[in-house]
């Protein structure tokens, strides 16, 4: 099979890396191999039906509008069994070995490396064996990882295209899959289940520039750089980094902790520091402002304030906003909310 | 047997009565499949502007002409009004109602009253439909997945609501087909000496009366839920919402084969008389017609390899997908072996028909890839799936509505449509599609994934291609109507038999006599283009002195 389709590959255009991103698990050898296998039956199969139909339109074409074509055989049970074969014959071929690679990236092995996926309105948790958590995907290189995903609201769709693998992230439940990782690099992860306004940007960020605090650009196009990705280290740079993630704040004030909180917790995806409005009110000028809610009272942004609208978001809306944001309860410490006040109090 | 001699009647149709009223009020199958071609070509075009509006927003990569809350909507408002006011009801209810009586020599199908019903209940549900959801600004994507939709469950309750009311306008025309085809077969009409094209809408009406009281069931369940508390779909109540998408597939699922079978039964009927020879393979395409029926009820699942079901349930719904592959891999072969050794003429409708086989094949092949388990855990809700279906669907049934819309004008308004801009229609829809959608099977295979209203910087071009393209293709659909419409002011006086077909409809004149049939005729093998000769002075092919 995998030889079949590499000799195919390999004498003709190199498809592979224009149909695909890179190969950075196992499983995306597998699935590749099925996916050039299917490619090139059904470009042969494409080709036959397209040369017979101009043929036939061709060849036989109407001369005059009383040619009537001579009488011939109008069916033949051989022949119509007959191209059913092969037609039954690609499919058990492909059910079997799409069947193969399916329970494959179900079935870890016993010695995986277990990483926890949480979703939510719209954002990535993740969560690593020494309690460390992240917003961007770290691993191990050529290691076996088994993720296992929950979701706090509805449901979400973790895709990686360099892993070629999604599973779907199911409130109420666990879903799990597993795959070998390769060599170091970085990859693109998506939403790939409809969630609302940011769906498309799930978990995305714009870079921040840690010492000037502004937004990083992409050189080339210009645009706002994004950060939303999968980083696959080598084993000894992994633990050093889950060693840094496992206590943010260590060494940090209140403030500079709220800042990484801010951003690690995925409140930038609403919320602006800049005075922009995006999902949710920007930070800038909130503290102490005076807040006017949909239902018509109003309220001085103060410590209880700020507490009430991270755990309990529905309560207090603020006019011209929607209540859309999940609560951060069990998700952020008395002691987290504390920082980013003080983090808020820097933004006049 | 002999062949029927052609009926000239007196009054046609669209002269038998006057007034808007005598259109209100009317129980003629003719007049109510006119009305709802007027209806559902109005929501094909209402369901294009949103589609162009889709389009133009991703033609750039961040936002380019609306919020992302905006195009939330357009996307769910593009799906809902296709699939429901457009693709389920566009071949059945226009052409079939206007063409399944007379393909039996019957005045009217069996239930005359019932089918108005089901058109004022279409009427009603359509109404419904697109006011609730422009009022509740439904976002949910036309699936309306819970737990996001119970967020929003007055809108889905509405928007249910009304497709549940047009499921019953479904329901009545399914009924309505099945009961005409039975008991009103005229003398020596067999079941195997039906024209395809019944026995496709006849496998199309056992789905509708049978899958879609399962949307019924669905709403119910809603209902339930929201009014009495009971956790059902959604997990805040102790409910499962994967439940939901199993309900909500055991009926889509189906109704994809709603869309699609009416289609390939036009397409036998065009392959066929354009060949000017019997359709090769006559009960395999009917077997394969009622076999797609039988076989959509039980693959649903393959819309769910990754929603979490269970492992055994994802291998057993991939075997059960690839059966699928076969009925519809013999229409195509039958299609191939019927223009073998023919005479074919290339007119409007029969391009649309070799654009449907090109369109129709890339769509069936990509399920293929969609089928096999692990390549679809990693093209499932992307770009790819978006491609596929599209092909399925609009390549499915909008060439062979257009196909058969050309073909049938002449019988029924007495019009040749304009050749020249039908020609030209089908050059614009068939490269406009393949532009707008081929780059999206790049897309997706790259990871590029659907509902998406920002992407990345490297997904900008095949955007851009495909958004050029949905252009083309809105020009092609526009083109298609001016074609057939510029004809009711200037257009040649249609003969009664301007392709040299068949089947009954062609015995009677263009446009047909309001009873079409002052004595119902006797059925002669419909694929038999022998008795036929082309006549200068009309144009049209008129029976053999011999025979007449």
């Amino acid at each position: 099979m995998k030889n079949f389709s590499g000799l195919l590959m390999n004498s003709a255009l190199d498809p592979a890396g224009f149909w695909f991103p890179d190969q950075a698990s196992q499983n995306a050898e597998l699935v590749d191999d099925v996916y050039f296998f299917i490619y090139w039956v059904s470009v042969i199969s494409f080709v036959i039906i397209v040369a017979l139909m101009i043929v036939f339109v061709r060849k036989y074409k109407r001369n005059k509008p009383d040619h009537m074509p001579p009488k011939q055989s109008d069916h033949n049970t051989v022949l119509e069994v007959g191209w059913s074969i092969p037609v039954g014959i690609v499919g058990v071929i492909l059910f079997y070995f799409g069947a193969i690679g399916y329970i494959d990236a179900k079935t870890p092995p016993s010695d995986a490396y277990v990483i926890n996926v949480r979703g939510y309105k719209w954002a990535w948790e993740f969560s690593y064996p020494n309690g460390a958590t992240s917003t961007d995907l770290f691993l191990p290189a050529n290691t076996p990882v088994k993720l296992v995903l929950s979701s706090d609201d509805v449901i979400h769709s973790f895709f990686v295209p360099a892993f070629r693998l999604k599973q779907d992230v199911v409130p109420g439940r666990y879903t799990e899959f597993y795959f070998k990782t390769k060599e170091p690099g970085t990859h693109h992860m998506f939403c790939t289940e409809y969630c609302g306004t940011q769906h498309s940007v799930m978990g995305t960020r714009v870079a921040v520039d840690p010492d000037t605090n502004e937004p990083m650009m992409n050189e080339e196009t210009g645009e706002p750089q994004l950060q939303n990705l999968v980083h696959v280290l080598p084993l000894d740079e992994f633990n050093e980094k889950l060693k840094g993630l496992g206590n943010p704040c260590e060494g940090l004030e209140a403030s500079e902790c709220g800042k990484v909180l801010y951003q690690s917790k995925a409140c930038v995806g609403c919320h602006s520091v800049d005075g922009s409005k995006i999902v949710g009110p920007t930070f800038k000028g909130l503290w102490g402002s005076d807040r006017k809610f949909a239902d018509g009272t109003s309220a001085k942004a103060d410590e209880n304030y700020i507490r009430n609208s991270v755990l309990n978001p529905k309560g207090q809306v603020v006019a011209g906003y929607n209540p859309v944001m999940p609560t951060y309860q069990g998700k952020l410490s008395d002691d987290d909310i504390k920082a980013i006040i003080a983090y808020m109090k820097t933004l006049k | 047997m002999s062949a029927p001699a052609v009926q000239v009647g007196h009054a046609d149709y669209l002269k038998h009565a006057k007034g808007i009223l005598s259109w209100l009020y009317t129980l003629d199958h003719k007049r109510i499949g006119v009305m709802y071609m007027l209806v559902t070509s109005a929501s094909l075009l209402l369901g294009g502007v949103f589609a162009l509006m889709v389009r133009a927003e991703l033609f750039t990569a961040g936002p380019t002409i609306m919020e992302h809350d905006t195009y939330n909507r357009m996307f769910t408002l593009h799906g809902a009004v296709m699939v429901f006011l457009f693709i389920i009801p566009s071949i059945p209810a226009a052409l079939g109602n206007f063409v399944l009586p007379i393909q039996l020599g019957v005045k009217d199908v069996a239930f005359p009253r019932l089918n108005l019903a089901s058109f004022y209940i279409w009427v009603l549900g359509a109404l419904f439909l697109v006011w609730s959801m422009y009022d509740s600004a439904i976002d949910t994507g036309w699936t309306f997945y819970t737990p996001y939709s119970s967020d929003n469950a007055n809108a889905v309750s509405a928007a249910a609501m009304g497709v549940f009311v047009l499921g019953f306008s479904s329901i009545f025309t399914g009924i309505n087909f099945i009961a005409t085809i039975n008991k009103m077969r005229p003398k020596g009409m067999s079941f195997f000496k039906m024209p395809l094209l019944l026995w496709a809408l006849y496998a199309t009406s056992l789905i509708q009366v049978l899958a879609t009281p399962v949307l019924a069931i669905t709403l119910l369940l809603l209902t339930l839920e929201r009014v009495m508390g009971l956790g059902i779909f959604n997990p805040a109540l102790g409910g499962d919402p994967v439940l939901f998408q199993h309900f909500f597939w055991f009926y889509s699922h189906p109704a994809v084969y709603i869309m699609v079978l009416p289609g390939m039964g036009v397409i036998s009927e065009l392959i066929a008389t354009f060949s000017r020879k019997r359709v090769f393979g006559y009960s395999f395409i009917a077997f394969s017609s009622m076999a797609i029926a039988f076989l959509g009820f039980l693959v649903w699942g393959h819309h769910m390899f990754t929603s979490g079901q269970s492992k055994t349930a994802s291998i057993v719904f991939s075997a059960l997908t690839f059966t699928v592959a076969i009925p519809s891999a013999i229409k195509v072969f039958n299609w191939l072996a019927t223009m073998k050794g023919g005479a074919i003429w290339l007119t409007t409708p029969m391009i649309y028909a070799l654009s449907f086989i090109w369109l129709f094949s890339i769509g069936g092949l990509t399920g293929m890839f969609l089928g096999t388990l692990n390549v679809d855990v990693h093209l499932h809700d992307t770009y790819f799936v978006v491609a596929h279906f599209h092909y399925v669907m609009v390549g499915g049934t909008l060439m062979a509505l257009f196909g058969g819309m050309y073909y049938w004008w002449p019988k029924m308004f007495g019009r040749m449509p304009n050749e020249k801009l039908g020609r030209l229609s089908a050059l614009f829809t068939f490269i406009g599609f393949n532009v707008t959608f081929f780059p999206q099977f790049i897309l997706g295979s790259r990871g590029m994934p659907r509902r998406y209203y920002s992407y990345l910087p490297e997904f900008q071009e095949l955007h851009q291609i495909s958004t050029v393209g949905a252009f083309i293709l809105g020009l092609g659909i526009l083109l298609a109507f001016a074609g057939v419409l510029i004809s009711l002011k200037n257009g040649k006086r249609a003969p009664a038999n301007p392709w040299g077909a068949n089947s009954l409809e062609w015995y009677c004149s263009s446009p047909p006599p309001h009873e079409n049939f002052k004595v119902q005729p006797e059925a002669t093998d419909p694929y038999d283009f022998s008795g036929w000769k082309w006549d200068k002075r009309t144009e049209g092919y008129v029976r053999k002195a011999s025979e007449a």
